[in-house]
């Protein structure tokens, strides 16, 4: 009987949507033949926790019990936590979320088993010579069909691309412990200090989006989108090209290299929409493009579109605006 | 001290990336070729720690004898060396790269001395593999953070900051050590004419590199559907004021 073992997350006694969402992927992998859905998890599991496991049809909980794996325990340490329970689980595929810490804690494990890892999957299928699967190359515009071959499959899977679906049949979801030996030296790159972020609405979580590019011209141009961010409870956001002109901080950077954004409505004034900006505003709600090229990528992409100059539009955005809050 | 970073040729696609039409590869006759944006920041970034602390920087790529223009770049951003693992035909896979990696870093320490530090882009911009750091690392037996956002050399540590979700996490490593950077660290310089120049006539060190077989292997690529979006345009300049404002209206934001 096969065994899959996940590396679950979770915070505030709930697991993580990215968590739930690689469950909902690694039964593809155990329901046709009947094996184990097992996960390994840091930190203590409430009833609750166990319960949510249960519903996603997981029959084991391995809890990684060690002083040294807590909140901040870094991706190193976790791996060879997970490296452990490995050899006395024996699974056939070991899953995690590609998320802030599956990432690096998958790579860790990738490095230290030195088997081969498929990182930002969204499909894998067992075939008889390894496995099947689907990743995302340039960050999320292109599929790759990969085949792995390996003692043990080792995949991350990419975020919001599988729709998490608890398991018809719930499963026994037994907290089995384990304790790995961890040596001091696994922790070298804890974190010795949190910066948190200054106040105000994030730019990945805002409902609304005022993006600028290469069209806005100058850094004193984005005070209008300034402004109606505020109006609107929203944030700024912009291109590459904005950022590499010293117009804005890289922290407002939209696409592969800067911020994925979902908001309810993305603004993009005077973005052409190459592929790399594209990918972090594809999963907007609905777009509304400003641009002087009727032409323009992000133009027959959106949803709606306004034609000429931004410089002329935005103003008269903003005093429209004013006026319908003031009224 | 002395500074490694990787870099890797990858196709600058537009607004649509094509592929060939056996499906295996992005079509690359039209495009021209960069590295990651988070790679030109490790470029900069070592320019400013050989400035700052003195030494020398080297950048590395495993590619085609082509990817030597990346190396040149670099160079004209104010690299000192730079050093080609030649390899022609489909890409390798990221274990195989990091194990190239890791004989051509031994091969180089082995004559100049220890790298202090070494940099790599988070992820490549094309294949995206999201490891070739933390495994060159770990071969190497030196520590290693991703999602690096900051660095600071002092006597003999490295302060890194990784940008998290709610801000930052500071990391403090005994060197030599490593870091897997992203855009946002710095802004990269403009090469300067002069920079460029000399890039043209520097020497680029070739190593040869052994491929062992990485277990991933590419069948096809997929562009995914494209919902086709009518869009509806709202007007003109100033006058189609009024219909986005109903927008912001009915998504509740007005
Ligand atoms: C590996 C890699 C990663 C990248 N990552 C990112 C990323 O994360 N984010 C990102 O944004 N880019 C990224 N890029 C860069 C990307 O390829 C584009 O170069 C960039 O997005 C273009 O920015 P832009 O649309 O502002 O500029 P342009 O492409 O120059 O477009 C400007 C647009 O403004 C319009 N315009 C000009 N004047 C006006 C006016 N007065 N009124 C209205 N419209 C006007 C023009 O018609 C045009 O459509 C990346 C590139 C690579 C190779």
């Amino acid at each position: 009987m096969s065994t899959v073992l996940v590396l679950v997350e979770h915070t505030d006694g709930e697991l993580a949507r990215t968590s739930r969402e690689t469950l909902t992927l690694a039964r593809n992998l155990t329901e046709p033949v009947e094996g184990h859905l097992e996960v390994a998890a840091v930190g203590t599991w409430s009833d609750e926790l166990r319960k949510e496991a249960a519903a996603f049809g997981v029959t084991a909980v391995h809890t990684l019990e060690h002083e040294l794996l807590d909140a901040d325990a870094p991706p190193a340490a976790v791996a060879e936590a997970v490296r452990q329970l490995m050899g006395v689980v024996t699974p056939s595929v070991v899953l995690g979320a590609a998320s802030e810490r599956g990432t690096p804690s998958f790579a860790h494990l990738a490095a230290r088993t030195d088997l081969p890892l498929a990182a930002n999957c969204t499909a894998v299928e067992t075939v008889d010579d390894g496995w099947e699967l689907t990743r995302l190359r340039w960050g999320g515009v292109l599929y790759e069909d990969a085949h792995l071959d390996a003692e043990v499959a080792l995949l991350t899977v990419a975020p919001h691309q599988i729709a998490a679906v608890p398991a018809t049949m719930p499963g026994p979801a037994e907290l089995e412990p384990f304790t790995p030996e961890l040596d001091e030296a696994l922790t070298v790159a804890r974190p010795v200090a949190r910066e948190a972020l200054s106040g105000g609405i994030s730019l990945a979580t805002a409902p609304v989006v005022l993006a600028g590019g290469r069209g806005m011209g100058s850094a004193e141009a984005f005070a209008v989108l300034e402004e109606l961010a505020s109006l609107l409870g929203g944030a700024v956001g912009c291109s590459r090209v904005a950022t590499n002109a010293g117009w804005r901080s890289h922290n407002d950077q939209v696409g592969q290299t800067g911020t994925r954004v979902a908001p309810d409505l993305y603004l993009a004034c005077g973005i052409s929409g190459a592929t790399q900006h594209w990918v972090g505003c594809m999963n907007a709600k609905r777009i509304v493009a400003v641009n002087t090229d009727a032409e323009a990528p992000m133009v027959t992409r959106a949803h709606e579109a306004v034609l000429g100059d931004l410089h002329e539009f935005l103003p008269a955005l903003l005093e429209e605006v004013r006026s319908r809050k003031g009224g | 001290m002395r500074l490694l970073v990787c870099v890797k040729r990858v196709p600058a696609p537009g607004a649509k990336i094509t592929l060939t039409p056996d499906g295996s590869e992005v079509d690359t006759t039209h495009l021209g070729f960069t590295v990651s944006p988070h790679e030109e920041c490790a470029v900069e970034e070592a320019v400013r720690l050989v400035a700052a602390h003195g030494g020398s920087s080297t950048v590395l790529t495993l590619g085609p004898l082509a990817a030597e223009d990346q190396l040149r770049n670099a160079i004209a951003m104010g690299i000192d060396h730079g050093t080609l693992l030649p390899m022609e035909g489909p890409e390798w896979d990221a274990r195989a790269v990091a194990g190239a990696i890791v004989d051509a870093v031994r091969v180089l320490e082995e004559d100049d001395g220890r790298f202090d530090l070494m940099l790599f882009g988070n992820e490549s911009a094309d294949a995206g593999n999201h490891q070739v750091a933390v495994r060159v690392a770990h071969a190497l037996g030196r520590p290693v953070v991703d999602g690096v956002k900051g660095i600071e050399v002092t006597d003999g540590e490295v302060a890194l900051r990784r940008a998290v979700a709610d801000g930052h996490t500071v990391h403090h490593l005994p060197l030599p050590a490593v870091a897997a950077v992203k855009e946002g660290l710095n802004l990269p310089r403009y090469p300067a004419m002069r920079g460029r120049l000399m890039a043209k006539k520097a020497t680029i060190r070739h190593v040869e590199p052994r491929h062992r077989e990485g277990g991933l292997r590419r069948l096809r690529l997929r562009a995914p559907e494209q919902q086709r979006t009518e869009t509806t345009v709202l007007g003109t300049g100033a006058a189609a004021a009024p219909a986005v404002a109903d927008i912001l209206e009915e998504v509740g934001l007005l």
